[in-house]
């Protein structure tokens, strides 16, 4: 007998407050997994964000920080210049990235900070209670466009990815999935890629994962898998958008 | 012989019972029985069928609260390669 899967020491005892099939916990577990890989856990200060993965200082097994709304990139400039020996990432959903945020992550990118930024889209508000996002699909319904996102009325989703390979300062982008576990060992590889490029003091870099929010959309766990699939990838395509050469 | 090449071992306190793992498993291991609650109030996952697990971990890897802990018959795996 040997064991072939056990829950990474990148994670602490704590279980989680997220909803029953929320990807936020697909999405640690990755993140725990190749920082353990890497021998990153002593060595690493992630930068939680507000959303609902506001508690995730509680579930990373690593030192961590709690930054105010959108501001993550910011603190994780501090620490990472203070002490660039370290480990840096931020850890930030649609709401705080791509809302409050999007000032501060497009000048940490701009910067070419030597972070990485893990950056969970999940097309809504989930905290505050399924809200439109900037990043909520057309058509796709929400506490505060109950009849379904109109562009003409609220713009078309921002792609954050695409928007930020495009700044000279990224080094490293790439769009992926969690909603099924082909796709989610292509996204642990895109998240380790993410550490190497900072690890080799790439510059910035960003990993965009496509997850769920099953009670904002109003539909079972399996149900909104089969949503993200059908509805979000093809807005969202996944893949590279920017790569370092030597990474 | 059967076909059981590992077994999955589940931390059913951790469960949400929101059967993601259900749906990705190929061979029908697992199961959600609604007669059983666990300590935070959810059904969670049990193992219905270890003998048909074939160690592809899908459940492991999509399972958000990582309450999987998977074991490979290594002596099995190594009879079926000959």
């Amino acid at each position: 007998m040997s064991v072939i899967f056990k829950k990474t020491t990148g994670l602490t005892e704590a279980a989680t407050h997220y909803c029953p099939g929320c990807t936020h916990g697909i999405a640690h577990r990755l993140v725990g997994e190749a920082l353990e890989e890497l021998g990153l856990l002593g060595d690493t200060i992630g930068c939680a964000s507000v959303g609902c993965s506001i508690f995730s200082y509680n579930y990373f097994n690593v030192d961590m920080i709690e930054c105010s709304h959108g501001r993550a990139p910011a603190v994780a400039t501090g620490i990472k210049r203070t002490v660039p020996d370290k480990t840096v990432f931020t850890y930030q959903g649609d709401g705080d990235l791509a809302a409050i945020g999007t000032a501060e992550i497009v000048h940490a990118a701009h910067r070419g900070e030597n972070i990485t930024v893990i950056f969970i889209n999940n097309a809504i508000y989930g905290m505050t209670g399924g809200q439109m996002a900037p990043t909520t699909l057309p058509g796709q319904k929400a506490t505060t466009a109950p009849a379904g996102r109109i562009a003409e009325f609220s713009g078309r989703p921002l792609k954050m990815s695409e928007m930020l390979a495009e700044v000279p300062g990224a080094a490293y982008v790439e769009r992926v999935s969690l909603h099924h576990p082909k796709y989610i060992r292509k996204a642990k590889k895109a998240i380790l890629k993410g550490f190497t490029c900072q690890l080799a003091k790439g510059g910035f870099a960003m990993v965009e994962l496509l997850s769920t929010c099953p009670t904002g959309w109003g539909l079972d766990p399996v149900e909104a898998m089969e949503w993200l699939e059908a509805n979000m990838i093809p807005y969202y395509p996944l893949g590279v958008l920017k790569t370092p050469e030597e990474v | 012989m059967d076909g059981r090449r590992a077994i999955p071992h589940i931390a059913a306190d951790s469960c949400k019972g929101c059967g993601l793992c259900l749906s990705v498993c190929p061979e029908n291991v697992l199961a959600i029985e609604a007669a059983q609650v666990n300590l935070k109030g959810y059904f969670p996952v049990s193992v219905k069928a270890e003998e048909n697990c074939i160690g592809c971990l899908s459940c492991a890897l999509i399972c958000p609260d990582v309450v999987f802990t998977i074991e490979r018959i290594d002596d099995h795996l190594e009879g079926r390669d000959e």
